[in-house]
Parts: structure tokens; C-alpha cells; sequence
């Protein structure tokens, strides 16, 4: 269990950043407006970052173990399925989260 | 006088509130699966509220919730959030800021979240005040933080444990890649995301999260210098395209 200290100290240093990260850029605006480079990451980069998170939050589950898998493998196409049909992100999410969690629940009672 | 700027306030407040009914509809049960996933970890549900007002980046939250369950180190922690919301800092680049009188400005800047850049990255903002522009931020908060602290003492009082609730957050990024994706349909991209993953998972299982999001970022980068320096007319029309090619982050939908 982590200690209200380290939990204090990581909500405290997770702000600090998201803030600095949204404030900062106001004040060095026109040399940032400038660069291409970070223009043209600005628009690649969204779609990867969260290919990537979404992958992390998969590591846990290994392909073999029917328990999980089976589970995670459903909500991924029921998110991909309901996203792709209602281009809502609140049905895709409670609905692929639902299949997940039912499927998590019983799959292992 | 004072009843007149009373009822511009109350004008302010009420279009705002219009403004942020569409994506308060999402915020709020995202934030009530953020909630009941704290007291899950194993968290005070209290944590819940302070995640939500203080930090108030959804998806570093989440994430954030299963680094601090490990114990993850600080300076880890610092990386993560700096990578995850690293694509805030082009959110001032379209944001009106300069309508927001000065006092508030570090809160709107502090509230500058994907979904309130969102709802003011369109033609629709233009003739928003700045007090207008504040009060959708402020409810985006409101809907965000009361649906975590719900869903915490909810959670708190279920007397079943759900499992597979993280699930939420997969959802969540599978969604945003997904919008991301329709916007820019460049197929390297997320497969130079995927390929980076697999290499941080083989070479570095410790800092997974870390050395991916730096060699994807690094790939990017040398990507861009490479067709940059063959390409110079693409380079030319990145900033008409950055507007129509800007991400719709979550709740955008309308």
C-alpha cells in the first residue's frame, strides 16, 4: 500500500508537469509556432501515444492465459466494433468495459 | 450596472453549460470508472477527488492510478507524465487565451484539458467570451471531479468486486487512437508505435512506457528530417493542415 507521502509527492509532481506542459507554451509561443518539427509531430504523434498506452495497459495479460486473454480480446473488438459504428466515445468505452467486466467477473467465479 | 453584468455572467454560465453538455455526458462516467478503480487499487476514496482536481488530465490519471499501486519511482512517474501529456504543449497554439482576463488565465491554462481545447479549436469559440471560455472549464472540472468522487464512494459501498474494471482505460486509448487515427490516416505512425512498444518490451521490461514513447518520438523526429529534407513542398502546407488535422480527443463528438 503507498504512503499518503508518495502519494502526496506523485499527485504533486504529475500537476506540476500537466501544468507547466499547458502553460509553458504560452509564453515561448512564436518560436513554437515556428518549428516545423514539432508541428509535424504534433500531428503525428496522438494516434502512436496512444497505440502505445493502450498497449501498456495490455501487459499484464499473456496470450496463453485463457482467463484473461479471452476477456481482453472481446472488450478490444467490441471497442473497435462500437467506435467504428457509433463514433461515440461514451458507448464504445461502457459497452466494450461492460462486455470486459462481465466477461472478467463470471469467466472467473 | 451591477445587474447587467449579473445577467452577462448568468448568459456566460448558461452557454457554457450548453457548450459542455455533449462532453459532460462522457467525462462523467469516465470519472465514475476512475473513482470506483481507486478504491479498488486499494486508495481512500477521498483519493479519488484529489486525483481529479489537482492532477485533472484523464488519462495520466488512470495511469497513474496502476504506477503508484506498483510504487513506481517518482522520477518515473515525472517521465510518464511529461511523455503522456507532452501533446498539450500545442494546445496553446489555437487556444484564446489573450480573452481570458489575467487572473484567470493560470486556471484556464491549469484546465486546458483535451476535451475544453476541443470545444474551442472550432469556429464556434470566436465569439466567446472570455468568461464564457472559463465557465465551460470550470463545469468540464465539475462533471470530471463529481463523477470520480462518486464513483469512489459507490465503489466504497459495492459490495462485490468487479473484475476487469481497468478495462475502461484500454477502451479509452483504443477510442482516441481511433479518432487520432481518422484524422490522419498515416499508417507508419502506429506501426512504428507498435514496433517501439516491442522493442521496449524485449530490451527494457522495467521502463517499458519510457524507452517506447522515446523511441517512438525519436523515430518521428528522424522521419521528419528525413522526407523533410526530400519533401520540401509537404513541409509548406503543414500549416493549413494543422487546423482540419488536429486529433478529436474523447467526447468531441457531437
Amino acid at each position: 500500500m503507498p504512503t499518503p507521502l508518495y502519494l502526496t509527492a506523485a499527485v504533486a509532481l504529475s500537476a506540476a508537469i500537466t501544468w507547466g506542459l499547458r502553460a509553458l507554451p504560452f509564453a515561448v509561443l512564436s518560436p513554437l509556432r515556428r518549428s516545423a518539427a514539432l508541428r509535424r509531430l504534433s500531428l503525428s504523434m496522438p494516434v502512436g501515444v496512444m497505440v502505445i498506452l493502450a498497449l501498456y495497459t495490455l501487459r499484464g495479460i499473456e496470450p496463453t492465459a485463457w482467463r484473461s486473454a479471452v476477456p481482453a480480446a472481446a472488450g478490444l473488438a467490441a471497442a473497435v466494433a462500437l467506435h467504428l459504428r457509433t463514433r461515440n466515445a461514451v458507448v464504445s468505452v461502457l459497452g466494450a468495459t461492460a462486455l470486459h467486466v462481465a466477461l472478467a467477473t463470471f469467466w472467473q467465479a | 450596472m451591477f445587474d447587467a453584468r449579473t445577467r452577462g455572467g448568468a448568459r456566460d454560465l448558461a452557454g457554457a453549460a450548453a457548450d459542455t453538455a455533449s462532453v459532460g455526458l462522457s467525462l462523467f462516467p469516465l470519472g465514475l470508472s476512475l473513482g470506483v478503480l481507486v478504491v479498488h487499487t486499494g486508495l481512500e476514496w477521498w483519493w479519488a477527488t484529489v486525483f481529479s482536481a489537482v492532477v485533472y488530465a484523464g488519462s495520466l490519471e488512470f495511469l497513474l492510478l496502476g504506477l503508484v499501486a506498483a510504487a513506481t519511482p517518482l522520477a518515473q512517474i515525472a517521465v510518464t507524465a511529461f511523455l503522456v501529456n507532452f501533446r498539450h504543449v500545442f494546445y496553446a497554439l489555437s487556444f484564446p487565451l489573450h480573452k481570458v482576463r489575467r487572473g484567470a488565465r493560470p486556471y484556464a491554462m491549469f484546465a486546458l484539458t483535451d476535451e475544453a481545447y476541443a470545444l474551442t479549436a472550432g469556429d464556434r469559440a470566436a465569439s466567446w467570451s472570455g468568461a464564457r471560455i472559463v465557465w465551460m472549464q470550470v463545469l468540464l472540472q465539475v462533471y470530471w471531479v463529481a463523477g470520480a468522487t462518486l464513483g469512489a464512494v459507490g465503489g466504497a459501498l459495492l459490495p462485490v468486486t468487479l473484475h476487469g474494471l481497468e478495462f475502461a482505460l484500454t477502451a479509452l486509448f483504443v477510442v482516441l487512437a481511433l479518432d487520432a487515427w481518422q484524422a490522419r490516416r498515416e499508417l507508419p505512425v502506429p506501426l512504428l508505435a507498435a514496433a517501439s512498444y516491442a522493442i521496449a518490451a524485449l530490451v527494457t521490461p522495467g521502463q517499458l512506457l519510457l524507452t517506447a514513447m522515446a523511441l517512438f518520438t525519436g523515430g518521428l523526429l528522424l522521419r521528419h528530417v528525413m522526407t523533410g529534407s526530400v519533401d520540401v513542398r509537404e513541409a509548406d502546407e503543414e500549416p493549413s493542415a494543422l487546423e482540419k488535422a488536429a486529433p478529436v480527443p474523447v467526447g468531441a463528438e457531437r
